[in-house]
């Protein structure tokens, strides 16, 4: 049974192929942002009438983008305490992970309903669209990624997040990693370059 | 749950080759209901001034043959060879995630399902703006009905079946060959599939992003492609354009591939240049991302779009042009055997150069502004995507029958097949090239006698039928093979690839021994490849599990797909809560590969 058992875990390249196609779905994904990014760009001071974009709260999304830049820290921290087998401070880092992404979640939500108040919306103009729908898909993508980092969480609760599945939670590491480097851009593009 | 007996094992299989048999029923019954409209379509046609159908219909028969051909018949038929072949070919025993792979079929059928109930609604109705669905033709004020809410909610359930098995056969491909077989051995099919893969998993998510914006504009509102609002359709046009010349390498690489098996084994002949084939293959899948623009040259982009995209659509034709040279080259001084798939893969060849050709004189934007928007264009895309892509798919058919079922199809009708084909192809398309340059626009319901086309159109017509009768010749040939046909044993062909030392049809586990692989054409330099050696520990054999999980996960998308469709808040709910409980099963399920 022993070669047959390691057969079923050799890969050609040596790496996990769970891992490999994670690697390959970050990079279809980098192309749905950038085709979003594209549209906010090629939308650009094409509004026909206001709210602009200098309505954006630099100051308010800058603790927002640094709130997520922690989690990836705390993400990372998570990964080590799995594998090296310590499921108590999994647990901690883990959650604090997730906490980090509601922040987040709830500063964006936040957000949206301010814009609202003052006129932006979805119809009201061009900004209002790129900007929403741009925004609001990486939103979705972290509010998947507070889902995942909570289910993770709670395996860890039943201790049932060993070292065996190291990998599990390195994949969705990547994921959430994956999303604050495209917030990174996103701040950059949107906020930051007016 | 290892069943492999009665109706309910089909929908829980994760067996690549069941999944594949999957995806070429279905996609075939598609290809028919494809080609069905194309014949409604030529009848209307066929003289001055017809009334088979109405104007109306008219318009949802092109949009959905385009749809249906290119979403649902061609790239599904080539999946269902991706599944069945790439496997074999990498001395696999069976997909890297072979629950994701039947996901991905489930998926497949339930959108190509949603977007043809359209036909049976009351008013059918049936998506109508043609297979690219031009803003602002799409936009709720030109189109207030439901039939482009099907369109863009069917190709996004679509798009998440290609991704997913987009991810799968890179994954594959790359990670489970067998020992020995380096990247450089790998068949050319496997490589334009790991190609293919590669386009896919990076062309679809733009027009997802397209048919998302498309779906916010008729829905909530938006104007991304409202000039009304500072909007722009021309954004649509590039989004989609730049989703859509990948997808047509998508269309025809793997029918290249295909061929590239088909010519070795009957010219008895390695094939020429293998490196410089595999070399072009990924060369036109990087080339393929730098010539959408040459869709647009109508738009007006200017002198300096226009002169990139006609120099990098010149290039391209470099590549491709190589391929048909070395096919050419691997035929010369061969021992030629004469079969069915032969005959088929020799006719991509001619075909596609033709439509390679017509293909180059679209590169020139003052040539291009003559002929597009004419049935100049339809003959072009019928030459490349029927006479290559569906071309390259019979000889796969031909070639790749007897493994998938253990039967070899009838030559002579094969052959009878083939010859009605290629002659019906070439009425129905050829004269489209002169109707087109007469002056005739595609997409028109109906032409007047003074235009001076009804007699092409008619020669055009009789083609179309020509084809028809040749699918019948080839379903009748199914069928008397299926009891009576040949029994063909490992090898009826004398193949050097893996897929021809096991039985036919393969083994659950495909390898009762995973070869070891010393060279490009094991079953040519060596034998006794799937000997088991000498004091072998063997293991359990491969039994792949059942797994209802995918089927729910992908139940969960159309009813989501419904939300808008009937306006209805809580059927969004229900669709997630079907595709989130399906997922989550899925990953807490014990599965072992």
């Amino acid at each position: 049974m022993a070669p047959a058992a390691a057969a079923a875990h050799h890969t050609s390249l040596g790496l996990d192929s769970r891992k490999m196609a994670f690697w390959a779905f970050i990079g279809s994904e980098c192309l749905l942002f950038a085709s979003l990014i594209s549209t906010y760009l090629i939308y650009k001071g094409r509004s026909l009438v206001g709210p602009y974009p200098d309505i954006l709260n630099i100051p308010f999304t800058s603790i927002s983008t640094f709130d997520l830049l922690m989690s990836s820290l705390m993400m990372v921290l998570a990964l080590a305490a799995v594998q090296r087998g310590d499921l108590k401070w999994a647990k901690m880092w883990l959650f604090l992970t997730a906490l980090l992404g509601m922040f987040f979640l709830a500063g964006q939500v936040y957000e949206f309903t301010s814009f609202v108040h003052e006129g932006l919306t979805l119809q009201r103009n061009l900004f209002g669209a790129t900007f929403f729908v741009l925004t609001g898909t990486h939103g979705a993508h972290v509010t998947v990624g507070v889902i995942w980092l909570l289910t993770l969480w709670s395996r860890a609760l039943r201790g049932k997040l060993g070292k065996a599945n190291a990998l599990t939670v390195e994949i969705c590491g990547l994921y959430w990693h994956f999303v604050d480097v495209v917030w990174i851009v996103i701040f950059t593009v949107v906020y930051l370059i007016q | 749950m290892s069943a492999t007996k009665g109706w309910r094992s089909w929908l829980t299989t994760t067996d690549h080759k069941r999944i594949g048999l999957l995806y070429f029923w279905t996609a075939f019954v598609f290809f028919l209901i494809g080609g069905l409209e194309a014949l409604i379509i030529r009848a209307q046609l066929a003289r001055p001034g017809n009334t088979v159908v109405s104007a109306e219909t008219f318009n949802q028969l092109f949009t959905m043959h385009g749809t249906t051909m290119v979403f649902l018949a061609l790239m599904p038929l080539s999946a269902a060879f991706f599944n069945y072949i790439v496997p074999l070919q990498i001395g696999a025993r069976d997909v890297a995630f072979p629950r994701l792979n039947a996901f991905s079929y489930w998926v497949f059928v339930l959108g190509g399902l949603l977007l043809n109930a359209s036909w049976l609604l009351p008013h059918h109705p049936a998506p109508d703006a043609g297979w690219f669905g031009y803003a602002n033709l799409t936009s709720r004020e030109f189109s207030p009905g439901p039939n482009i809410d099907f369109w863009l909610l069917g190709l996004q359930i679509l798009g998440v079946a290609s991704l997913a098995a987009g991810f799968n056969f890179i994954v594959t491909i790359l990670n489970l060959r067998a020992p020995g077989m380096k990247m450089m051995r790998l068949p050319v099919f496997s490589w334009m599939t790991l190609v293919t893969s590669f386009l896919i998993i990076t062309a679809f998510p733009v027009i997802t992003v397209a048919l998302v914006l498309l779906m916010f504009d008729r829905f909530f509102g938006t104007h991304f492609y409202l000039t009304s609002a500072g909007g722009d359709p021309v954004l649509w046009q590039h989004l989609f354009w730049i989703f859509g010349h990948p997808e047509v390498y998508i269309l025809i690489l793997p029918a290249m591939g295909i061929v590239s098996e088909v010519l070795p084994t009957f010219a008895r002949k390695p094939l020429f240049g293998y490196t410089v084939v595999v070399y072009s293959g990924v060369l036109i899948g990087f080339m393929g991302w730098g010539v959408w623009s040459h869709h647009m040259f109508s738009v007006g982009l200017g002198p300096i779009a226009d002169s990139v995209f006609s120099a990098t659509t010149m290039l391209i034709a470099v590549p491709t042009g190589v391929k048909i040279f070395n096919w050419l080259a691997t035929l010369w001084g061969g021992q030629i055997r004469a079969t069915s798939a032969l005959h088929f893969a020799v006719g991509f060849i001619a075909l596609f150069t033709i439509g390679g050709l017509s293909g180059v004189m679209h590169a020139s934007p003052p040539a291009d502004l003559q002929q597009t928007d004419t049935y100049f264009v339809v003959a072009h895309i019928h030459y490349v995507l029927f006479g290559g892509t569906v071309f390259g798919l019979f000889a796969g058919m031909y070639y790749w029958w007897p493994k998938m079922t253990g039967r070899l199809l009838g030559e002579r009708l094969g052959k009878l097949h083939f010859w009605l084909m290629f002659v019906g192809m070439n009425l129905a398309f050829f004269p489209m090239h002169f109707i087109g340059l007469l002056g005739m626009p595609r997409r028109i319901y109906t032409y007047a006698p003074e235009l001076g086309v009804a007699k092409l159109n008619l020669v055009s017509t009789v083609g179309a039928f020509l084809i028809g009768a040749s699918i019948l010749v080839f379903l009748i040939n199914v069928w008397r093979t299926r009891k009576r046909g040949k029994v063909a044993g490992n090898d009826p062909w004398g193949g050097a690839t893996l897929e021809w030392t096991i039985p036919s049809p393969p083994p659950p586990h495909n390898f009762d021994v995973i070869p070891t692989v010393a060279s490009r054409l094991p079953r040519w330099s060596m034998t006794q490849l799937t000997a088991i050696p000498e004091g072998a520990e063997l293991g359990k054999p491969h039994a792949p599990a059942g797994s209802w999980w995918p089927l729910v996960a992908a139940c969960g998308l159309p009813v989501l797909a419904l939300a808008p469709l009937t306006h209805t808040l809580w059927v969004a709910f229900l669709g997630a809560a079907i595709l989130i409980t399906g997922i989550y099963r899925w990953a807490f399920e014990p599965f072992e590969v």
